[in-house]
């Protein structure tokens, strides 16, 4: 298909001499719910198929749908958290259109009238001089409530997916599972750093949503999307250019990339005198390009009108406020705090909120590990293997009492550094606790003199040379002599003791 | 009087996946435009502060807890696919989506 064709690209710096970028982001959030959003079917991952469903979410006839009381409670949240308004009475709509992903052959979402309106969202960007961030406050336009579809399975065909599959197999247990969807109005006067702030306006997002403890927010696995609409409008111009929507936005980079790459993109279509077609548009992580999607003719007159099996919603100002006095500090405001808590440097503490780690630290120095060394093992070999592997911190065998554990031997001095990343390792390999890694693998420093002494005495005496070039001052030397010592002990032994105790049998100053 | 062409019925036709004749579409343009005027008629009796009503009852937040229902309330995946025309793997098998490319 030529529009699929990949597309030349204006430069990035070109790009901005001549238009000013305008984003509108779409991120839908699922719930973390026990049941779906209008029937009482549980919402559990990974179940086998079509085994979560009942006549409300397959749409059988006569089914009537209920309203999910928590996932009503929890958007009004997620709206408070978003600085929205909230409305005082709002129905639901039914968006109608045919695909298989929705049996009910319309999708129970709202129009006109969402629950939430009117919010904002300040995220913070790393700042040009490098220290520090910068503000930039993000407007919403809406939050409002709707329900998730089912997943497709494309079967046929080379690759899989729904171009030239032979056929489709539909699993409906994730229909019906509520989903809030959060638009921001269009996010304008962010120039060369509009990429920076999609990015950082989503994970602003997904923080808030972990903070309100609503969603997993996992992208990864789904249960937070992005949708960009992104377009160009000539400098000095006041008219907004032509927006795609591109979808399938699934990673903080990605969101970063595509929103990037569709102004690179567009810049090559407009500063080549073309026209940019609104439609639809798929990314791919592997390729780093956007795709034009399928056409979007009458499949955009969706004939929404009110739910009349839905009552409406509406609420009172005592429950609003009642349900304000629920909301978490800021993750903006309780980073700043922590940071001043723990003695963090800007740079440490953005290298823990960019690994995940915050609310993990924050744990395990409740459970007594020191900041530092609470940063030093939640930032280390755990967070290179959750980058590699694309998982999280807390999908390993590392638990914050582990490290809190793991601090302790480390300061009681059984553990040096060396030992305790042993430990470490054997804690990720769910070997056990530290301890019982450290008794397992027999890790302790050797704290017995008698058994040092001897140690450093086989070692003076097999190596009578080297121990005469330190007895006559070359004092660097001991070095050979330290390693042999370490050698023969397994590592077990203190190298500051066993140099001291080198230097003392040689009587040598150190 | 409510018009209503046959444009607009072929276009209406189009989305709800009705497939109509032209002597179809002409006979429903007519019907159609005649039960448009015959609601158009709620009109001249309302007056503006009366709102459109979407919902016969004066209900509101009509909710249930988020608790799931037992299984003998729910289906089994056999019964659910009970129904279908075809299925695969525990999942409803449906035609090709999209055409080639």
């Amino acid at each position: 298909m030529s529009t699929n064709a990949i597309q030349p690209v204006l430069d990035y710096d070109e790009v901005l001499e001549s238009f000013d970028p305008v984003m509108g982001l779409e991120v839908h959030v699922e719930l973390s719910t026990h049941t779906k959003m209008f029937c009482g079917c549980p919402t559990d991952f990974g179940a086998e198929p079509n085994t979560q469903v009942c006549p409300v979410c397959l749409g059988l006839p006569g089914a009537l749908p209920v309203v999910n009381a928590v996932g009503v409670e929890s958007v009004i949240r997620i709206g408070l958290a978003l600085n929205c308004q909230i409305a005082s009475w709002c129905r639901f709509a039914r968006k109608n259109y045919f695909y298989p992903d929705m049996p009910k052959n319309f999708q129970t979402s709202q129009y006109d009238e969402p629950i939430a309106f009117d919010g904002y969202l300040d995220v913070e960007i790393p700042s040009r001089t490098g220290d520090g961030v910068e503000v930039f406050r993000v407007e919403i336009e809406r939050a409002h409530m709707e329900e998730d579809t089912g997943k497709s399975l494309h079967v046929g065909g080379s690759t899989g997916r729904i171009q030239g599959a032979d056929y489709s197999l539909l699993d409906y247990n994730r229909a019906g599972i509520p989903l809030i969807e959060i638009v921001t109005k269009p996010v304008r006067g962010a120039g060369e750093r509009m990429p920076e702030v999609a990015k950082a306006y989503v994970a602003a997002v997904r923080e808030l949503m972990v903070a309100l403890d609503v969603s997993d927010a996992r992208m990864e696995q789904g249960s937070m999307r992005c949708d960009a609409n992104v377009s160009l409008m000539p400098k000095g111009s006041a008219q907004l250019g032509t927006r795609t929507e591109t979808k399938n936005v699934n990673s903080l980079r990605s969101v970063e990339r595509a929103v990037r790459y569709e102004m690179m993109r567009q810049g090559a279509i407009l500063a080549d005198g073309g026209t940019v077609r609104q439609e639809t548009r798929h990314w791919h992580e592997d390729t780093g390009v956007t795709t034009a999607g399928r056409e979007k003719s009458d499949a955009e007159d969706y004939r929404y009108f009110p739910e009349p099996d839905l009552i409406p919603i509406a609420t009172t100002t005592e429950q609003v406020e009642a349900l304000r006095a629920t909301l978490p500090e800021p993750p903006g405001l309780r980073r700043k705090r922590l940071q001043g808590e723990w003695g963090y440097s800007d740079r440490e503490m953005g290298d823990v909120v960019s690994a995940g780690a915050v609310d993990l630290i924050d744990a395990s120095v409740a459970a007594g590990a020191t900041p530092a060394a609470s940063r030093k093992w939640w930032t280390g070999e755990v967070a290179r293997r959750a980058n590699a592997d694309g998982k999280e911190l807390g999908d390993y065998a590392l638990t914050p009492a582990f490290v809190a554990e793991l601090d302790s031997l480390v300061r009681s001095g059984r553990l040096n550094d060396s030992m305790a990343r042993q430990v470490m390792e054997g804690v990720l390999a769910q070997e056990g606790s530290p301890t019982e890694v450290a008794d397992a693998r027999g890790l302790e420093l050797v704290q017995d003199d008698s058994a040092l002494e001897a140690a450093v005495d086989a070692v003076l005496a097999d190596n009578a040379a080297i121990a005469d070039k330190v007895r006559g001052g070359k004092v660097q030397a001991a070095g050979a002599l330290i390693g042999q010592v370490m050698k023969a002990t397994k590592g077990q032994a203190d190298a500051a003791q066993v140099r001291a105790l080198i230097l003392s049998r040689l009587g040598v100053e150190g | 009087m409510s018009a209503l062409s046959r444009e607009q019925v072929a276009h209406l036709a189009g989305l709800a996946r009705i497939q109509m004749t032209d002597a179809e579409l002409d006979k429903m343009a007519g019907e159609l435009a005649v039960i448009l005027d015959s609601v158009a008629q709620v009109g001249e009796v309302t007056a503006q502060d009366i709102p459109p009503m979407s919902h016969p009852l004066p209900l509101t937040n009509v909710t249930r807890p988020d608790v799931v229902r037992p299984l003998d309330e729910r289906l089994t995946a056999q019964q659910a696919l009970s129904g279908a025309p075809a299925q695969e793997d525990g999942r409803f098998e449906v035609p090709r989506i999209l055409s080639e490319d």
